[in-house]
């Protein structure tokens, strides 16, 4: 009934349309990905991650670029296919004899950013003794490395320094010339090797289907060895990892609920506590009124941010405990004494007046007479000071101060910040937080802007 | 009669605001200090500091172990006798309370100033020239460009430059710093033109011009975060403001009677305005001494903000105190200033007579 007047102006409509849409995405969140699994996935460190490329961008970055940068790929023993085949063959009484092809296509522009090795074996007493070797699509037969498998290890192909070495010395008889600047291991396995592999510039990725070949011999009957391989692209997902190689799509996707719950409630319960004691103040006036605005002039001195801080470094509160911080600083925050002024105009008002006249009581005229007048004059108000808040969050965040465990936006704007995202030309990573937070605040602005001329009509043909 | 209104007027106000400093400087103390929770961190600090420096030391090697648990006992009470905290919390709280407030600042407990000092008063006058050079530079500019904007804007509200102005305030819910990380993006990430922040080059230049044109290199992206974030709501604010006062009848009244245009806009306009347009000014200008925490922090700005900051991260009580205490009595004596100034100019404002 109240909305056709809000609708007629399309800034209002393009604020409503995306906050519906942050809306929508906060239901699938909280519905598809519990949020204990969410802080666990976050806090979980490198280990939970290891599939997943460090400081990826998003995989959507491909339709914009003419070089496809390459996506991760994992090829595993336990779960055989076309492209995976291991062998086992005894060899004798205590011996037996592994090999293992895991072959994958390679069509992209650009070179992996790592390739790692995890072996899953069992065994007693002696180790297996496996031969790492890399089959190029041109046929080109690479014996990488000689070691022998625990338990679980992992074999960090791309930053030994002995493989290194060894593939450069190998492009080096090959060519008869040394390479201008030391090539890394992903380049040394994945470049076409011709005179083009000696410059850094002109390096070109050679495509088709890459194996690599792992032989070996297990000294015990029941031993077995698995092997992954994990080969970590340059994208992932909608929205790319992070330095500890974790989706930062989580983040971004949990941070919304946060960010709305966090700006709503804390700018309605500030606005409705500052009212009440506004109200409180004007209706009573005398020694209320006097000591109310002394409080008021006593929080105006207290700074609000350090204040909040040395309380959530103390306490290494979380993020609901920092929200009621925030409400109880900003109480008697400025906006008591403009709330004030308003009430003193409105008892004076001929309605009030009668109200007193048939003997209504003090809580009788605040609840039911004063307060429901001035409500719908706050919402703008309110509406507008929510994007503020949800900025709060993030300056939180960005300060340090903010909840260790729940991810946020400003968690991941910070975590860029301190890892020096800006520097090494990681735009992503702050981009896609900065403009989640960017258009919730500008929605809620537009929409705040709109009800303000709506319910100022004065203002409407200013 | 009309003298004693005034001095009973000024003296009741006075008072007044004395006793707000006193409690709100009070309030801080006991919140820095966490009612005491801030002791237990000293404490442990002066016992690990003494007992390492005893160990260490070689004159004491020969002792042995009970004479030196004794020795590290004697220092460290001696240590805690020294930064008076061997009194109980209350005590020691109201004497923190009259040296703040006495403006006798003391030392800092854990930071220390560049020159190497640990005088919180040092501390602060180190900090205090970098941060007015930026950010009262910034609201002074800030003011002025939104107050003839606003000015501009109302004389010919509705036109396409109103109209544009209008649609674009909205980008001013998004704060100063955050606009600065997408400046920080544009000019130092991706053009390479400006720094990533700090105040200036490392090394610093020798010559007095040259230092001078790195810090004023080393400016532009803060006051540019700045001014775009909160130019349009302030010329927004002004424009309305100055719309609402133009719209009064006894303006009206004045244009019918046939009164110059520049003379309604300065007696009839701007004249009522000036009060609440004063006092913006000065509040604001008070505030921005104490800098902005998180764009100094985004910027890696030496100034007030940043020290506000680390102080409250490391619970360095005394420095937190001496910053709170300075602007709680600049804040108090613009008010008190400010209420004469309002008393001078609006001739509505009755002192004494309406009160009660």
């Amino acid at each position: 009934m109240r909305l056709k007047p809000v609708l007629r102006y399309k800034s209002a409509v393009i604020g409503i349309a995306f906050l519906l849409f942050l809306i929508g995405v906060s239901v699938y969140t909280v519905i598809t990905v519990p949020f204990e699994k969410a802080a666990q996935l976050w806090r979980a460190g490198e280990l939970t991650w290891l599939d997943s490329p460090r400081n990826a961008v998003p995989a959507w970055f491909n339709l914009f670029t003419s070089t496809k940068l390459p996506e991760t790929i994992i090829r595993d023993t336990r779960d055989i296919g076309p492209e995976v085949v291991k062998v086992v063959v005894p060899a004798g009484q205590n011996i037996k004899i592994l090999k293992a092809e895991l072959s994958f296509d390679y069509d992209y522009d650009d070179f992996p950013s790592e390739i790692n090795l995890f072996f899953t074996s069992t065994f007693n007493a002696s180790q297996p003794r496996l031969t790492v070797s890399w089959v190029k699509p041109d046929g080109a037969k690479i014996v990488i490395k000689e070691l022998s498998v625990g338990r679980e290890d992992r074999f960090f192909i791309s930053s030994d320094a002995e493989v290194v070495k060894k593939l450069n010395e190998r492009v080096e008889n090959l060519l008869k010339e040394k390479p201008v600047s030391e090539l890394s291991v992903t380049a040394a396995l994945f470049a076409v090797e011709d005179a083009s592999i000696l410059q850094p510039e002109t390096l070109k990725v050679l495509k088709g289907r890459y194996t690599l070949l792992v032989e070996g011999i297990m000294f015990e009957p029941t031993a077995d060895v698995d092997i992954k391989l994990v080969v970590y692209g340059k994208v992932y997902g909608w929205a790319g990892t992070d330095h500890l190689r974790r989706d930062i799509g989580i983040a971004l996707l949990w941070g919304t609920p946060i960010a709305l719950l966090f700006g709503v409630s804390a700018a309605v319960s500030i606005a409705l506590i500052q009212m009440t004691i506004g109200a409180v103040s004007a209706w009573f006036r005398g020694v209320v009124d006097t000591f109310m605005q002394r409080i008021v002039e006593v929080f105006l001195v207290l700074p609000f941010l350090p204040v909040l801080i040395m309380v959530s470094t103390l306490y290494k509160v979380n993020i609901w405990v920092i929200l009621l911080i925030v409400i109880a600083l900003s109480s008697f925050g400025p906006g008591v004494k403009n709330y004030r002024a308003l009430f003193l105009q409105l008892r004076e008002s001929p309605y009030i007046e009668a109200a007193r006249s048939y003997g209504a009581g003090n809580l009788r005229i605040l609840l039911l007479h004063l307060i429901p007048r001035v409500l719908p004059t706050m919402i703008p108000s309110v509406v507008l000071s929510a994007a503020d808040f949800v900025f709060l969050e993030a300056a939180l965040a960005i300060l340090g101060i903010g909840d260790p465990i729940t991810p946020t936006w400003g968690k991941v704007i910070e975590d860029a910040f301190y890892a020096g995202a800006l520097f090494k030309g990681q735009y992503y990573w702050v981009l896609l937080p900065s403009a989640l937070l960017a258009a919730t605040s500008v929605s809620f602005a537009l929409i705040g802007f709109t009800l303000d001329k709506i319910f100022n009509p004065r203002l409407r043909e200013m | 009669m009309k003298i004693p209104g005034w001095t009973l007027f000024l003296v009741r106000r006075g008072l007044i605001l004395s006793a707000t400093v006193v409690v709100a400087v009070y309030v801080t103390i006991y919140i820095a200090n966490m009612g005491g929770y801030v002791d237990e961190i000293v404490r442990g600090e002066v016992l690990l500091r003494v007992s390492e420096s005893v160990r260490a030391n070689p004159a004491y090697r020969g002792l042995n172990e009970t004479a030196i648990r004794n020795l590290i006992d004697q220092l460290y009470r001696n240590e805690l006798e020294r930064l008076g905290f061997n009194q109980p919390f209350i005590v020691r709280s109201v004497n923190y309370l009259w040296d703040a407030l006495s403006l006798n600042l003391g030392r800092a407990l854990f930071l220390s100033s560049d020159s190497g000092s640990r005088s919180v008063r040092i501390i602060i006058m180190e900090r205090l020239p970098n941060t007015v050079l930026l950010f009262t530079t910034t609201q002074l500019v800030l003011f002025f460009l939104g107050l003839f904007s606003g000015l501009y804007l109302s004389r010919r509200y509705g036109s396409r430059l109103d109209r544009v102005m209008s649609l674009l305030t909205p980008l001013s819910s998004l704060p100063g710093w955050f606009y600065g990380l997408f400046l920080i993006l544009i000019f130092a990430s991706v053009l390479r033109v400006l720094p990533y922040g700090g105040m200036v080059d490392i090394p610093p230049p020798t010559d007095r011009l040259g230092y001078a044109l790195s810090v004023l290199r080393h400016m532009i992206l803060p006051v540019l975060s700045w001014l775009t974030a909160y130019f349009f709501i302030s010329s927004y604010t002004r424009r309305t403001f100055f719309l609402i006062f133009s719209s009064e009848d006894y303006v009206e009244v004045a244009r019918a009677k046939g009164i110059p245009e520049h003379l309604i806009m300065r007696r009839y306009i701007l004249r009522p305005t000036l009060p609440p347009i004063i006092t913006d000014l000065s509040l604001t200008l008070i505030a921005s001494w104490t800098g902005a925490i998180i764009t100094e922090t985004v910027f890696n700005w030496p100034g007030v903000g940043s020290l506000f900051y680390v102080s409250s991260v490391i619970f360095d009580t005394p420095v937190l105190v001496g910053l709170v205490v300075i602007y709680a009595y600049l804040l108090a004596l613009t008010v008190f200033v400010l209420e004469i100034v309002y008393a001078l100019l609006d001739p509505r404002i009755k002192v004494g007579a309406t009160r009660g």
